[in-house]
């Protein structure tokens, strides 16, 4: 089996709409929640959300092209487009079948879908636009990703609510290192902020109604957040032969379920993939120093991952550094694991832990080094980026830094 | 023609052109009377919003196979031109 690298980064998010505007604001423990008004909307049980304020769709597509493709389809494409042009990877006809693309999302695309709804349902008019199947589906932000590259290798979309990406990365990963492609493009975005989608995680009263503090005594709940982040995973000889930048390397995978309920997460389960990840790159607990966590900032997920890390890390647990940078991109649900992948890659570059923000008073049952509100300096060299779904659905990546 | 359909004619053309330009988003005098949809990059997608649009501007139903006849400007105004006089022969209200 062959080493797999990282050799190009892509982000858009409430931080900003590069790699290194994001940065900028991780390194430093700024969150980039704004108020959530939108005028003519009765106003919603929670008053912050983590949207993309920087992002301006008409400096990347044309309009015709954004009335085709929805935004968390133009999240990916972006994201896409900057880990493409770091990476220099260079496409030749040959190049092009031996790349895959993943991507992952968790409800696609939502915009379209709703405005048929409010014509059929509100409007009484019986027809809804033509390019409502086209920019709904879930796999546009693939298809975008390979018609503009010209990358005819296997191209697929996967859905797994809050761990979609995760499960997109490590699915690119396991075919670059088992030889069936040379590259892929991976990782996942979401765009949540439809009145109707907004309504129902509303309903679902896991949404804070002030702000994101995982594994602070006083959380109320996560802050919904919206973004793409994509990965270009190469085969480590084939980066190397062509000198490329290595900007990290993914060595391992683990992914299981709880079996258990459609929202209630169970340790068991997280676990398990854990270890799971963990015997796939075949190392130690011991070896990994951070664990960039799941950590929504509901009281259930922060308790329950925190049992599960103990339980999987047992006494080294108490000198892991442990950051849920939710708290300052939001819960981007199906562009989670892809975010928090290049979040955990660039502290492993520049040895900073990105914090928790917002963090005020410890919980008992959240007893780790959760990294409190400030970065911290620190030699890491082995990661794991967390995503627990709805669903019970979980996937653990192991990530490394090259020196 | 008497200049009366005359006039009726050219602004049924402009009101045609009008809204595959919105449809479309290109400036209305990028397209005219002559353009093939090849020429103009319409395929088969646009051409399918284009139909949807006029139908909703103009309240009528364009059928399936009738779209697929479609090959141009002048096509789709002639097409919108004989949709709206079986309508207006029908007595539906405009």
């Amino acid at each position: 089996m062959v080493r797999v690298a990282v050799t190009g980064m892509g982000t858009v998010c409430a931080l900003g709409s590069t790699v290194a505007e994001c940065w900028a604001q991780l390194s430093f423990g700024k969150p980039g929640f704004s108020p959530l008004t939108v005028p003519g909307v009765p106003p919603y049980k929670f008053s912050l959300a983590a949207v993309a304020t920087r992002y301006v769709p008409l400096e990347h597509f044309s309009e015709k092209e954004t009335s085709m493709l929805e935004r968390f389809a133009q999240f990916a494409a972006v994201a896409a487009r900057e880990a493409m042009k770091q990476s220099g990877l260079e496409l030749t006809t040959e190049l092009k079948e031996q790349t895959a693309i993943i991507t992952g999302t968790s409800v696609g695309g939502q915009f379209a879908e709703e405005e048929g709804y409010v014509r059929l349902f509100r409007d009484n008019v019986p027809r809804v636009a033509p390019l409502t199947i086209p920019r709904t589906m879930s796999n546009a932000g693939a298809s975008r990703i390979s018609f503009e590259f010209g990358i005819v290798g296997p191209t697929y979309t996967i859905s797994t609510a809050c761990s979609s990406s995760n499960h997109a990365i490590g699915q690119a990963f396991g075919m670059v290192r088992r030889g069936e492609v040379l590259a892929a493009i991976a990782g996942g975005s979401e765009a949540v902020f439809a009145e109707g989608l907004m309504r129902a995680w509303e309903a679902m009263r896991v949404v804070s109604p002030d702000t994101c503090r995982p594994f602070s005594l006083q959380r109320r709940g996560l802050i919904l957040g919206e973004g793409g982040a994509m990965l270009v995973l190469e085969n480590w000889d084939h980066a190397k032969a062509r000198g490329a930048r290595i900007l990290g390397e993914i060595c391992g995978f683990g992914m299981s379920s709880d079996a258990h309920h459609i929202t209630q997460p169970t340790p068991e389960g997280p676990l398990r993939a854990i270890r799971m990840a963990l015997a796939d790159a075949k190392i130690s607990p011991e070896a990994v120093d951070y664990v960039n966590a799941h950590g929504t900032g509901t009281t259930v997920n922060d308790s329950t991952e925190c049992e599960a890390i103990r339980r999987a890390f047992g006494s080294h647990a108490e000198r892991l550094l442990v950051s849920s940078t939710k708290s300052m991109h939001g819960h981007t649900l199906g562009a989670a694991g892809a975010i928090e992948a290049v979040t955990s890659l660039l502290a492993l570059q520049h040895g900073l832990v990105p914090p928790t923000a917002n963090f005020i008073d410890p919980d008992p049952a959240c007893a780790l080094d959760v990294v409190p509100n400030e970065p911290r300096q620190a030699n890491i060299e082995t990661a794991i980026s967390n995503s627990f779904a709805f669903g019970g659905l979980n996937a653990v990546l192991v990530l490394r830094r090259i020196s | 023609m008497s200049d009366a359909a005359v006039a009726a004619h050219d602004e049924l053309v402009a009101h045609v052109i009008r809204v595959i330009a919105a449809t479309q988003h290109m400036p209305v005098d990028a397209i005219g009377i002559e353009n093939t949809f090849e020429e103009l990059k319409i395929d088969s997608l646009d051409g399918i919003n284009i139909v949807f649009a006029l139908e909703s501007e103009f309240h009528i139903s364009i059928p399936d196979e009738a779209m697929q006849n479609l090959k141009s400007i002048r096509d789709t105004v002639e097409g919108v031109r004989q949709l709206l006089a079986q309508k207006e022969q029908a007595g539906s209200p405009a």
